[in-house]
């Protein structure tokens, strides 16, 4: 009876990874005989987007367009050339705008059709992000939808919601929280949740940090 | 096309599912299936608008019923195939059978900095005025193409204002079929939610949708 247990469980774990995960060696290794791709190339693109490329990049610019006002007005009038300032340049961050999110507009960004999301700014898109419950209501319930990231809104602020149709590729500017004078970039710069800069989630409040600290 | 994949005001998806501190990559396989879909894009084959319009074109039930990254596993066969890169054997046995076929380039680790950090920006030189201008009233046209399109259902016949004449960028619809970059005028197109959702609209929503000007007349 044990032994029997044993065996299914096995197989079923077997079987859930197989299905899917076979196919992708096989595909790989086909690929990899083809000369079509070179897996150390494969290892390079996983490592790039696992260490290199990530939310943090886009916080550094918040940071910084929250105080350098010069910089803020580079980077609402050119957002590519004003990210690129800081070195983040590039696949899914070729055209970029950054929206600025006030005490009268907050602003939220989706794609409906698949899942455009500023690759170098914020790295690569949660599965949230690309699933069907956020993509079909984000443009018809923004409100409904904040409520589930716990974020309230007044009923006067508008929501601009902005839905990534070209490769032109959104960054919110969240507003910078109160009792944040005077502090460096990168301080505040651990303010800045990637929700934050999707239009799902506020910047941080001061307090969070120094109850981590 | 009207596939799965045009979510967009579709009711009926359920609550959204958080994840507190999400990976990347939720498995290996994951990792691997990104990987090579970018690193076949890097030959080459075919245009990131075929690649779309591979994913959205697999069965509404298969589609909305795959993970992510199973949707990129399933496009990229296709593309393969289509391609005659591979075979539907070469797939099933997971080996070569065939003679590869060649390829503008083959994408190697000391690449992949370079390559990533130049992207592939589609934005074309202008070689007619735009029709529009800020501050127009346009009218989207009522299609419902078979093909690749980045037109909406949901935004399809409504009245919205040109906020952002953006230039002339690389256009979708023939890009993704192998009819070549047509560039077109794209422009910012600022939506009321009620003038899109009528009476069931959020009153202070606003929506901004980049359209190109193909999908536009100008509204009377």
């Amino acid at each position: 009876m044990s032994a029997h247990d044993h065996d299914h469980s096995h197989d079923h774990d077997h079987s859930e990874l197989s299905e899917v995960e076979l196919r992708v060696r096989a595909l790989e290794t086909l690929l990899t005989e083809k000369g079509y791709v070179d897996p150390p190339a494969l290892d390079e693109l996983i490592e790039t987007y696992e260490r290199k490329i990530g939310p943090r990049n886009g916080a550094l610019v918040v940071a910084k367009a929250w105080t350098d006002p010069d910089y803020r007005e580079r980077l609402l009038k050119d957002a590519t050339a004003a990210i690129a300032e800081l070195g983040f340049t590039g696949r899914q961050g070729e055209h970029m705008v950054a929206v600025e999110n006030t005490d009268d507009i907050h602003n939220m960004v989706v794609c409906t059709l698949c899942s455009c999301y500023p690759w170098t700014v914020l790295g690569l898109p949660p599965v949230w992000y690309k699933s069907a419950p956020y993509r079909s209501r984000a443009v018809r319930d923004p409100r409904g939808v904040l409520a589930e990231f716990e974020v309230t809104l007044p009923d006067d602020t508008e929501i601009r919601v902005w839905d990534s149709t070209a490769e032109i590729r959104y960054l919110v500017i969240p507003k910078r929280p109160a009792g944040t004078d005077g502090w460096s970039e990168d301080r505040l710069a651990d303010l800045v949740t990637r929700n934050s800069m999707i239009g799902t989630g506020l910047a941080l409040e001061p307090s969070t940090l120094e109850d981590a600290a | 096309m009207n596939g799965a994949q045009d979510l967009g005001g579709q009711m009926g998806f359920g609550p959204i599912e958080l994840e507190e501190n999400e990976p990347n990559f939720h498995a290996k396989w994951e990792e691997r299936a990104f990987a090579m879909t970018l690193a076949m894009g890097a030959t080459g084959s075919w245009t990131l608008d075929a690649s779309r319009f591979a994913r959205e074109s697999l069965p509404p039930v298969t589609y909305l019923s795959s993970s992510y990254y199973e949707i990129w596993t399933r496009g990229l066969e296709k593309l393969l195939l289509s391609n005659g890169l591979v075979t539907e054997e070469e797939l099933k046995e997971g080996r070569k059978l065939e003679e590869p076929k060649s390829v503008k380039r083959v994408l190697l680790a000391d690449d992949v900095a370079g390559t990533l950090s130049k992207g592939a920006p589609v934005e074309r030189d202008v070689h007619q005025p735009a029709r529009f201008q800020v501050g127009d009233k346009v009218h989207t046209r009522r299609i419902n193409p078979e093909h690749h399109t980045r037109l909406p259902r949901y935004a399809r016949d409504a009245v919205g204002t040109i906020e952002v004449v953006h230039g002339v960028h690389v256009f979708p619809d023939t890009n993704a079929h192998g009819e070549g970059e047509q560039p077109a005028w794209l422009y910012g197109v600022l939506f009321k939610g009620t003038d899109i959702w009528g009476r069931d609209s959020d009153p202070k929503l606003t929506l901004r949708i980049d359209l190109w000007e193909p999908y536009l007349d100008l509204a009377r």
